[in-house]
């Protein structure tokens, strides 16, 4: 069976709880001092990385994840390639799957491009979206997922708040789209030049532009990264003021007893302030080490005979 | 091409006639005789109830050239309008080098004499387009030109549209503004409502259409006695402002795409880059105002903005994919299909929409389908169910969301300047 991971929206629940039950059997070898069993399940199959957009540590983690299961990888920055020098996205792809590849692992800054791929690309060459645009960042929501399971058990009923730059984060669309699946309650903030329209009623979650007293229920907070290019335009007045209103400064942790994500990179002193970072209920380095774990088990689930 | 078209249904807006089961007689370009079984030595087509109605005119067709002869030339753009029952087009000054100078109308003109299409040619409102500075508007009436517009983008600084409305209402000039707030727009792919949060594409909103249109409109009120035509209007509150201008008795107008009465943004979540258009596909809201926009009077015509572009620069991913679709070979049966058929438009005023206002904003003569007057025809089989397919386009482009889509209602044939086109 030939299986792609799309997006989050593509996945039964059944799909998100294998795949979380997968990586946990993955996810004590990277916790343990001992060296790393190298496994064989992807040896012959050839993966290119094609990451249109720069990306460190998604690429690094589906890198390492690669290498433990035996493939022969291919990791392309298309931003300093051809793509570049005017050659067409279709023809760009073209070419590389003339060098026969079994799977394309695509990040890309325009919204909907696995999708394109899937159109274009031969049935036998599986797809793996690691992040486009604004749309969904899945591999980031099964390992955010696989990291709250193993502090608050089932994610059902367990209210989880989002907060930051929704409008501009797939991280939040793809986590909207799997804890909607799995019965979490959710709540996003932000201000509302950073919320897209209609949220409520196409993710079923709720809307807030205040954080208010909305941290005292929370069981898990996701914190977003604030990408301090859009500070050239008008969507916030400045870092520090946007802190002052939805960082997670002392003053609200201490409200909370809640764990806390990131997707990272951290803007520390703007969406979390070292106080709240470096405690015991920051997920976030868990949140890194999950991660190749869970695309460990994608890779998997992808290539099961 | 002289012609007898036999047993066909003759309805002209402009003398009133409906009548079916006549017979056209065309010597020379012209009609000679009009009437039930006529006898004529000339070569029958038996016409089968077919529709003859005055021929229609489309007021925003990209022929391309010069300059991007890769998307469509002047030969494939009015191929693609006769096949679509156009005789008639006004092609947008966009092309590089942009339509600023007279050289370029002649050189457009040329390229097109003797076409069974007559091309109007639209020129540009500043020069290049860039909104500076005012194109040589003496020079382009001069050369024939009847309608301005920046198109492609709306002149941004209320200042220059100003001065645009001044010196152009000397030279009666129709003008058309591509209505849309571009500090708004910057970086968006598709109309920003639940179908963009949806698919995290950067939306582009309404009221970026609204703020030019009602802009304009004041302009065009303050300066008073200018023509203006708002393009490819796809809002529910640009009709709102449109109506309330003309309300006023101001010589305002407005066209509509059949895209934009027949597609939402939906349309993106299965069409991709070929639902990505400027302005962008709305919702069923805009829709249903737009219908009653075309049922009340207020919207006037129906142009295709038929923009060609190649393969490899609408297959891409949704933010470089370029802006709009082919229009032409799919604009009757939409038509017919959307508008006449459901019953939301008559016959008759869906002929006004597609030939008489556009003529009207044009300021070229009336068509009549009377005896001595010019054969300018577009035929139509009302009736026909067909599937729109690739075998259907004449463009040299080929992006359109609607292959695979069942019409009712095609456009069979054109007669013109003493030519005629048929389908089969």
């Amino acid at each position: 069976m030939n299986r792609d991971l799309l997006g989050i929206r593509q996945l039964s629940t059944d799909e998100i709880s294998d795949l979380i039950r997968r990586s946990n059997a993955y996810f004590p070898s990277l916790e343990s001092p001992a060296p790393i069993p190298q496994s064989q399940i992807l040896s012959g199959v050839t993966i290119a990385n094609l990451f249109f957009e720069n990306s460190t540590r998604t690429r690094t983690s589906f890198e390492l994840a690669e290498k433990r299961l035996g493939a022969t990888i291919a990791t392309l920055s298309m931003q300093t390639s051809s793509l570049s020098k005017g050659e067409s996205l279709l023809d760009t792809v073209e070419v590389i799957t003339a060098m026969k590849i079994d799977c394309v692992v695509v990040r890309h800054s325009s919204a909907g491009v696995p999708l394109l791929l899937r159109r274009h690309l031969p049935q036998s060459i599986r797809i793996i979206n690691a992040g486009d645009g604004a749309h969904e960042h899945p591999t980031q929501a099964l390992l955010d997922a696989a990291t709250l399971s193993e502090k608050l058990g089932t994610l059902a009923g367990k209210h989880i708040v989002i907060i930051g730059d929704i409008l501009h984060s797939r991280v939040a669309r793809s986590n909207m789209i799997l804890l909607k699946k799995i019965g979490a309650r959710v709540t996003v903030v932000a201000p509302e030049s950073l919320m897209p329209p209609h949220i409520e009623e196409v993710f079923g979650v709720e809307a807030q532009h205040s954080l208010g007293k909305i941290l005292s229920t929370a069981d898990a907070v996701m914190s977003l990264r604030i990408q301090l290019e859009r500070q050239s335009k008008t969507y916030f007045p400045s870092l520090a003021d946007f802190r002052l209103r939805y960082g997670l400064i002392p003053s609200r942790l201490s409200e909370c007893d809640a764990y806390l994500l990131h997707p990272g990179p951290v803007n520390r002193g703007v969406e979390i302030d070292d106080e709240g970072a470096d405690t015991e209920k920051s997920l976030i380095l868990r949140q890194v080490k999950r991660g190749v774990a869970m695309r460990m088990a994608i890779l998997e689930w992808m290539f099961e005979k | 091409m002289d012609i007898l078209l036999h047993n066909c249904r003759i309805l002209d807006p402009i003398t009133g006639l409906d009548e079916s089961g006549m017979d056209i007689e065309i010597k020379e370009g012209r009609i000679t005789a009009i009437g039930k079984n006529l006898k004529s030595n000339l070569a029958s087509r038996d016409l089968k109830g077919a529709l003859v109605a005055p021929g229609f005119f489309d007021m925003h067709v990209h022929l391309r050239e010069p300059g991007q002869e890769y998307k469509e030339t002047i030969e494939t753009g009015t191929r693609a309008a006769a096949s679509g029952g156009f005789t008639g087009i006004c092609c947008m000054p966009n092309t590089d080098p942009p339509v600023s100078d007279p050289f370029v109308v002649s050189y457009i003109k040329s390229k097109a004499e003797g076409n069974i299409v007559d091309v109007e040619i639209c020129a540009t409102m500043t020069k290049a387009r860039k909104g500076e500075t005012l194109a040589p508007m003496q020079a382009l009436s001069d050369a024939g030109v009847r309608m301005i517009s920046d198109d492609g983008s709306a002149v941004a600084s209320a200042e220059v549209m100003r001065r645009v409305f001044e010196y152009g209402k000397m030279f009666d000039f129709l003008c058309t503004e591509h209505c849309e707030e571009a500090t708004m727009t910057h970086g968006t792919a598709m109309h920003e409502g639940k179908i963009s949060t949806k698919l995290g594409l950067p939306g582009y909103p309404s009221v970026a259409e609204d703020i030019i249109v009602a802009r304009d409109i004041m302009l065009a009120e303050y300066v008073g006695g200018v023509r203006y035509h708002v393009a490819h209007l796809s809002t529910r509150n640009a009709v709102q402002l449109v109506r309330e201008a003309k309300a006023k008795g101001l010589s305002v107008s407005c066209e509509v795409t059949p895209h934009h009465f027949s597609l939402t943004d939906e349309a993106v979540e299965t069409h991709f880059g070929n639902a990505k258009m400027n302005p962008p596909l709305r919702e069923h809201v805009d829709i249903e105002a737009i219908i009653v926009g075309l049922q009340d009077g207020t919207i006037d015509c129906i142009s295709t903005d038929h923009a060609p572009h190649a393969h490899h620069e609408k297959e891409t991913d949704m933010m470089s994919a370029a802006y709009g679709i082919i229009g032409c070979e799919t604009a009757v049966a939409l038509g017919l299909t959307k508008l006449v058929h459901t019953g939301k438009i008559s016959l008759n005023h869906y002929i006004e929409l597609c030939s008489v206002n556009p003529r009207r904003l044009m300021k070229l003569p009336q068509l009549k389908i009377a005896e001595g007057e010019l054969a300018n025809l577009t035929i139509v089989n009302l009736e026909k169910e067909w599937e729109f397919t690739s075998s259907h386009i004449f463009s040299k482009s080929s992006n359109t969301p609607f292959i695979g889509e069942k019409f009712k209602g095609q456009a069979i044939g054109v007669i013109n300047n003493n030519q005629a086109w048929w389908r089969e």
